[in-house]
């Protein structure tokens, strides 16, 4: 039968459709993996925002690469909780959204101080630190939007969630 | 207990659902692209959240009914969300007030129902509660800006309070369905959370140099399925798909 471990392995390549240099469990949205039988397997997956719609899509290309590794079979099962949170990317996943050109998620202070300071979100294009907020909603459910002081460059930060 | 159980997640979704609805509206009409992008951004968490809790609700009722089906096809006086969400956009100020004034009762909300006895809208809340933080504090600093910005946003955001205030009691509206889901442990005793929100509404108040209206006149009945008059319009568009075309899918 196959082993758990080789469908964990073998998720490593099902790209997140949004950000396709990240694979799904570089995001840390799949949270458990159980083998039925030789070719039947369930797979817990969690949202990153209630209303990502990219879901749909992430089960269909999990489906897909599993059933080209022979699974027959493959059943979802959503867990809502533990809720996810950009604490379960993975460091290798922060580098490649940095080489992607989106800034990784840093920590943040609570969201219910107003106007407190933004964090400090270095620029993925030249490195500077002396970056400002253009929008706290960006062009994903997961992104905030930024501007780079030093190169004028907008980009896109990959916000804390917790 | 099955009965109210499906009632009171329906009032929790559909308050997500018709706020989403109202918000989308603005998709491409936003005061500026950023704020075009927050609302609707907000939107999709809501409409998120209601997908969630319509699913549970379609599966408490046993009826093969889907969430889909809960969106779409039930009639005005089968919607139990507040009649505060179904009001409509206004202008910037109207919307975020009315924004604000949701976003201010669904944090206590949701930090109580993350502990319900009910495991599935204890997740759904403690998923929410992390989107709605984003929330209040985007309302929340509009709120702040306007009323302690210019003589003109100051009106505007002053107007919308007044217009809107009157609503907000209903989000602390109990009847039988939360005294006896309450008895379970499933349900939250809203009284319990005027504290908190009261707190927030006049430290966000405070800073916008704003008040709140003298007038103590009090509407509600969207709990139990009775509506405003923008409700029927709201409702026409967004079933329209499904009535013209029944069961079309994507």
């Amino acid at each position: 039968m196959v082993s758990e471990t080789a469908i964990w392995s073998y998720l490593e390549e099902v790209p997140d459709p949004e950000v396709p240099v990240l694979s799904v469990i570089d995001l840390g949205i799949v949270r458990a993996v159980k083998v039925i039988s030789d070719t039947e397997v369930e797979v817990t997956i969690t949202p990153t925002y209630s209303g990502c719609p990219a879901m749909n899509y992430i089960e269909k290309n999990i489906r897909e690469v599993l059933i080209e590794k022979g699974m027959k079979t493959v059943r979802f099962h959503t867990a809502l909780s533990p809720a996810w949170t950009t604490d379960w990317m993975s460091e290798a996943g922060k580098k490649k959204l940095l080489a992607y050109g989106i800034a990784p998620p840093v920590n943040e202070a609570d969201k219910l101080t107003l106007f407190g300071e933004s964090p400090v979100v270095k620029c993925p294009q030249c490195g500077s630190e002396n970056t400002k907020m253009l929008s706290q909603f960006g062009s994903t459910a997961c992104k905030a939007l930024y501007q780079c002081n030093d190169c004028l460059e907008p980009f896109d930060y990959f916000k804390c969630l917790r | 207990m099955k009965n109210s159980l499906f009632t009171y997640t329906l009032r929790i979704a559909d308050d997500s659902l018709i706020l989403g609805q109202r918000l989308s509206e603005w998709c491409g009409h936003g005061p500026i692209i950023e704020e075009d992008i927050a609302l609707t951004n907000i939107a999709l968490d809501l409409i998120g959240q209601a997908t969630s809790l319509l699913e549970y609700a379609a599966q408490v009722e046993g009826k093969g009914r889907n969430a889909d089906d809960l969106a779409f096809l039930r009639f005005e006086n089968q919607y139990f969300n507040t009649q505060l969400v179904e009001q409509k956009n206004g202008d910037f100020a109207v919307t975020m007030v009315r924004q604000w004034i949701f976003d201010t009762f669904r944090l206590p909300f949701y930090e109580a129902l993350q502990h319900s006895a009910d495991k599935q809208l204890a997740a759904i809340a403690e998923k929410s509660l992390k989107e709605t933080k984003y929330h209040w504090k985007h309302s929340s600093e509009w709120i702040i800006r306007m009323g302690d910005g210019t003589e003109e946003s100051a009106k505007r955001v002053n107007d919308a309070l007044q217009l809107l205030w009157k609503f907000s009691d209903e989000l602390f509206f109990m009847d039988d369905v939360d005294r006896e889901l309450m008895s379970q442990g499933i349900a939250i005793d809203l009284e319990s959370l005027r504290p908190a929100f009261n707190e927030r509404i006049q430290f966000v108040l405070q800073q916008a140099t704003l008040q709140l209206p003298d007038s103590k006149w009090k509407l509600n009945g969207g709990r139990v399925g009775r509506h405003t008059e923008h409700f029927g319009h709201l409702l026409a568009e967004m079933q329209y798909m499904q009535r013209a075309y029944p069961n079309m899918e994507w």
